[in-house]
């Protein structure tokens, strides 16, 4: 049977020396296509990182139409009085972004202790802004008011839920990324932990953007 | 193999040419005010369309006869293209096109862009899964109010006719749809439960009835006769079963029928539905 | 080395074992024939399903036997019940616009072949990029389940049409049959499905602008390659859209919100708010769901349509042995083609009760998308002219498309019109139209494709004689079934129908309606002999060398198949475009993309100067 796998050899790679601006694998090719930096792993996941936002965007986008006309098909929409707590959220998520920063920044200059502890921080913060969150939802149950209770309070759920589980997957892979930070990098795995840290950072600043932004819409725009 | 190809393509393009052209299944006949400018604007359309399919097949057909490979050593013409040609063709077709577009909009805004005109005659439509309900005014012209929470099918009320307001005693409602001959009609069309879809094909004339929505839409139909009422939006499983009648009658005759109390408005419906007959040429 | 160079090393060592190698592979030719077979799979369900609706429709009433064997619930004494035959229309469509269309063109031969027509070893994320085909594995078990857990005995499936329409899709089991587990299982399946479709589009779109080979600009990019982005990117921003839809419409369904169904319904004798057999609901808009379905649903039909073209315009090319004529008009026009279709959706909905002045405005942009691929089109007639066409089975398929293609559009011209729409909407011309571009075109892009690729994958041909047979009577065979719903349509017969035994006004049509049956069952029956040929040649075909072809692009540089890295250690060194054939004064008809070349005199075109 013909296999779709058939390399008998090992790789061995020759860089081609072209004069471009970024070493890698299969070199350079047109000069205009710097804006790319190929091959360089940071600039991939960032990259690819862009492009997984993009279509989280596009996700909130929808719901966030199906919000402002939702509001406008019938009159049954009685906006929530905004919980408290949320200020804490939201200035929780603001500086954990900061840490988040200080964080990265600390790693790109080598220093790898303060890297984990401003990790740590944000890690904690993080998690301190879903705590909070379920708070405001406990608050609105203790009102009796529920996911079905009216159609503001069901965008409020889903819109707190779909976001706080995003955030969740980003804090997830900061704890990972701060368990790994207690211990060196592997010289195989050089470079893995910059642009790791690099695509998370830019995941996490969308987060918490995304946070200001449902904030607004949700208390502010109602 | 490329000839065969040529003259199997130019087969199927000129059988296709002659199914539409003999028109042996085509529209029925226009029952209509803004049919003759809705028909013209398909004309205009289909020609341009059938000009535009035959050409493309013939060009295709001929570039796969003179352009195969003939075993003489030769090579193509070496071409990555022309970008004056691309200019000429993109703007003609452009032009053809968006032309097609702005002039199809007369129709659509003669019949949705402008409400009915004072004085149509109205009719409120109520669809369910899956009959439908036609609520006339009666004598003094003015609808009874109805309420959902008054709607029980198995009462027979299925619009939630309200009995204590005393517009509604001289409503009828029916199963069929009556309408006058040469005046402009006004549909309120309404669902109780999903999106319906009013549809009676020599009128050209189609709009969804969505829960939750009123809409209003009006056209007027020029030929007395019966016609069938089909839905056109999947409702259900008995979506293909949700027939009735519109039936465009007479002035006079409509007027006496409107003028009936519910108790023999069905029944006089009845009696038109046997009278009149589908259009021949079904 | 650098740790770029390092890391690539260990990248790209050979799995080991059965189950790294070909069930949870992280190579991308493993992951794109996994997405093919699922297709080819796919296709099958798909294909029996409609093959039931058609008997039905043709012969109704009539005692199946089998059927009433196999369905006893939805074929009572072998005689098809309506809510048995609108299932089947509900996954029929389902399956094949997801799980045929958006996988095999663009998961299935993208997967394989855009690294190696860009020169690189793999895709950007393969760990993603292995977890892209098993989320819709899943995705295809979930809406399989459908079919058994439908809950109704008499369905096999939800119904709803695969456009899933509110309230009818959220109100639940008092809607009627078809309305309960089995809509659950849909739009889970389908939210399933955007996210692996999400994952392979993030990894497209990374890919092409990131691993690019020495010498590889944008300009140099075969066709397949920018149709491949540009359905990635219509993946990427229009699939969320359908997840976030996907996700209001359960939460209808199952937690008594009202994003889509309105106050004051009566269902089935039941009044909203009565009890919680029917629960209060108020103020949501069923047209909501349409504007975001269609939001989606029309990227998605470019998404399912754009690989066919690039695989066209890259084989016309190949075996007319000529540059493809305008490539970068061709190039603007998958561009044009995917960004206008961000801007028609509500084509779809010009009666639904919107805005009739967005209906002008949705009407105006319809048209003009007519414009590139008329274009398109032109330049794909343009490629064949001055050529030396070599009529293998894939260039059939390649020129069949066109024709085709030519054949659903352009009744696109009748459709896009807001006034013409009034009496063709939801009519049998819609069919014809989205089934020749959808369910034709699109699928002899893929045929083209298979039997093109098919040697460089395998390293063997398959049976050009058993292909040539299978294109001639596919050919003839869809024209025959297609063509005739256009006039149907104008008769006016509409759209998933049961039966069409209750109007005097769709009699008429019974002839053509046999007819398009038995061509049906004839061209199905054909498609068997495409399985037996693909699988056949699988261990028997006649075996191929690298570049049977003698075609231009990367592929064809290294060997049938690739080895496991795609270039065995070499890096690919591009020096000129992807479609240099008949280049005047080379050696032969045709120049690869890594030939180095002796200097030739430039003729009309532009030898190995970037566009």
């Amino acid at each position: 049977m013909a296999t779709m796998v058939t390399s008998t050899k090992t790789v061995t790679k020759k860089t081609a020396g072209s004069g471009g601006k970024i070493p890698g694998p299969n070199g350079n090719g047109s000069r205009r296509d710097g804006m790319f930096d190929r091959n360089s792993r940071v600039t991939r996941y960032r990259l690819g990182m862009w492009v997984a936002l993009a279509s989280i965007l596009m996700m909130f986008t929808a719901l966030s139409s199906a919000y402002v006309v939702r509001s406008a098909s019938a009159n049954d929409w009685v906006p929530l009085a905004m919980p408290r707590v949320l200020l804490l959220s939201t200035t929780l998520i603001l500086v954990s972004s900061a840490t988040l920063e200080a964080a990265r920044r600390k790693l790109r200059a080598g220093f790898a202790s303060g890297y984990g502890g401003w990790l740590l921080l944000t890690v904690a913060l993080g998690f301190g802004f879903l705590v909070s969150q379920l708070l405001a939802w406990r608050q609105f149950v203790r009102q009796g008011i529920f996911l079905a209770s009216n159609p503001h309070s069901s965008f409020f759920y889903l819109l707190t839920a779909t976001h706080g589980l995003h955030l969740l997957v980003g804090l997830l892979a900061l704890t990972v990324l701060l368990v790994r930070s207690r211990y060196a990098e592997k010289p195989a795995k050089a470079g893995r932990r910059l642009a790791a840290t690099e695509a998370i950072s830019i995941y996490w600043h969308f987060m918490d953007a995304l946070w200001i932004y449902l904030f607004l819409l949700l208390f502010l725009w109602r | 193999m490329g000839r065969a190809l040529a003259v199997i393509i130019w087969i199927v393009t000129l059988l296709t040419v002659i199914l539409f052209a003999s028109k042996k299944w085509w529209f029925p006949p226009a029952i209509s005010a803004h049919a003759p400018a809705l028909d013209r604007q398909f004309m205009i359309t289909i020609i341009v369309v059938g000009v535009a399919f035959t050409a493309a097949q013939i060009g295709l057909g001929w570039m796969v006869w003179k352009y195969r490979e003939t075993g003489t050593n030769d090579r193509a013409l070496y071409t990555h293209g022309s970008n004056r040609l691309e200019m000429v063709w993109t703007v003609i077709t452009a032009i053809i096109f968006i032309a097609l577009a702005v002039m199809g909009q007369s129709v659509w805004a003669s019949l949705r862009l402008h409400d009915a005109p004072p004085g149509a005659y109205a009719v409120e439509v109520v669809a369910q899964q899956f009959q439908w309900a036609f609520h006339y005014p009666g004598k003094d012209g003015v609808f009874g109010k109805t309420d959902p929470k008054l709607i029980d099918d198995s009462a027979l009320n299925y619009i939630g006719i309200d009995d204590t307001d005393p517009n509604a005693k001289d409503d009828s409602v029916t199963t069929a749809l009556a309408i006058p001959v040469n005046r402009p009609v006004e549909l309120r069309l309404r669902s109780k439960d999903v999106i319906h879809s009013f549809w009676v094909p020599p009128l050209r004339f189609k709009q969804d009835l969505v829960p939750g929505m009123e809409i209003k839409v009006h056209f007027t139909a020029t030929k007395v006769g019966k016609y069938e009422l089909a839905c056109a939006e999947l409702c259900g499983q008995l979506h293909f079963k949700m027939k009735s009648y519109m039936l465009v009658l007479p002035d006079d005759e409509l007027r006496a029928l409107t003028s009936l109390p519910q108790e023999q408005f069905q029944a006089r419906m009845g009696e038109l539905l046997a009278k009149y007959q589908l259009p021949a040429d079904n | 080395m650098s740790d770029e160079t390092h890391d690539a090393m260990h990248r790209h060592e050979r799995p080991k074992g059965f189950i790294r190698k070909y069930i949870f592979s992280l190579d991308h030719k493993v992951i794109g024939i996994q997405y093919i077979m699922l297709a080819l799979a796919a296709v099958i369900v798909g294909m029996l399903m409609s093959l039931l609706m058609r008997l039905n429709l043709s012969w109704p009433g009539t005692n199946w036997p089998i059927l009433g064997t196999l369905f006893p619930g939805g074929a009572p004494g072998g005689v098809m019940n309506p809510e048995f035959y609108l299932s089947l229309v509900t996954m029929h469509g389902t399956i094949m616009v997801f799980f045929v269309l958006t996988t095999a063109p663009q998961g299935g031969f993208g997967n394989y072949f855009l690294p190696i027509q860009i020169g690189a070893e793999d895709m950007a994320f393969p760990f993603l990029n292995m977890m892209s085909f098993w989320v819709t594995f899943v995705g295809f078990v979930v809406i399989l389940s459908a079919i058994f857990l439908s809950g109704a005995p008499s369905t096999v499936g939800p119904i709803g049409g695969w456009t899933g329409y509110a309230p009818l899709s959220a109100l639940g089991q008092i809607a009627g049959p078809g309305q309960g587990m089995g809509m659950n299982l849909w739009v889970i399946s389908i939210a399933i499905f955007c996210v692996g479709s999400l994952l392979g589009a993030l990894n497209f779109i990374t890919t092409l602008l990131n691993m690019r080979t020495k010498g590889m600009s944008l300009m140099r990019m075969p066709l397949t390659c920018w149709a491949w982005f540009t359905t990635a990117v219509l993946a990427l921003l229009s699939f969320p859209v359908l997840l976030g839809a996907g996700i209001l419409l359960l939460l209808d369904r199952i937690a008594g919100t009202s994003f889509f169904i309105p106050g004051g319904l009566y269902v089935n004798g039941l009044l909203s708010g009565i009890d919680n057999r029917f629960p209060l609901h108020t103020g949501g808009s069923p047209i909501l769901w349409q504007h975001l379905f269609w939001f989606f649903g029309h990227p998605e039909v470019y998404i399912a349509i754009l690989p066919g073209m690039g695989a066209t315009s890259h084989i016309l090319a190949t075996f007319a042995r000529k540059p493809v004529f305008g490539y970068r008009a061709m190039v603007f026009a998958i561009f044009a083609i995917g960004l206008l279709g961000f801007f028609v959706w509500g084509h779809h909905m010009f009666i639904s009760g919107m805005s009739p002045y967005s209906a002008v405005a949705f009407s105006i942009l319809t048209l003009s998308i007519g414009v590139p691929s008329a274009v398109k089109t032109f330049n794909w007639l343009g490629t064949l002219w001055g050529g030396r066409i070599r009529f293998t089975t894939a260039m059939l398929f390649a020129l069949g498309f066109v024709s085709l293609f030519v054949a659903g559009g352009i009744s696109g011209l009748l459709l896009g019109q807001s006034s013409l729409d009034l009496p063709l909407h939801d009519t049998y011309i819609v069919l014809g139209h989205f089934h020749l571009v959808m369910g034709v075109a699109s699928i002899f892009g893929m045929f083209a494709a298979t039997y093109f690729w098919f040697p460089k994958m395998l390293g063997r041909f398959m049976n050009e004689g058993l292909g040539k047979f299978h294109f001639w009577i596919t050919f003839v065979g869809v024209y025959c079934i297609f063509i005739p719903m256009h006039v149907m349509g104008l008769v006016g017969m509409p759209r998933r129908y049961a039966q069409f035994t209750e109007y005097e006004f769709l009699k008429s049509l019974h002839p053509l309606v046999i007819f398009v049956s038995i061509a049906a069952i004839i061209t199905i029956a054909v498609q068997f002999v495409f399985y037996f040929n693909l699988f056949w040649s699988i261990f028997k075909g006649k075996k191929a060398g690298d570049n049977p072809w003698e075609a231009t692009t990367l592929e064809w540089s290294t060997s049938s198949p690739p080895p496991h890295d795609n270039f065995a250690g070499v890096v690919p060194t591009v020096y000129r475009g992807p479609y240099e054939f008949a280049v005047p004064g080379a050696p032969k008809d045709f120049m690869m993309q890594t030939d180095a070349g002796a200097e030739v005199p430039s003729g009309n075109g532009h030898n190995g100067h970037k566009h």
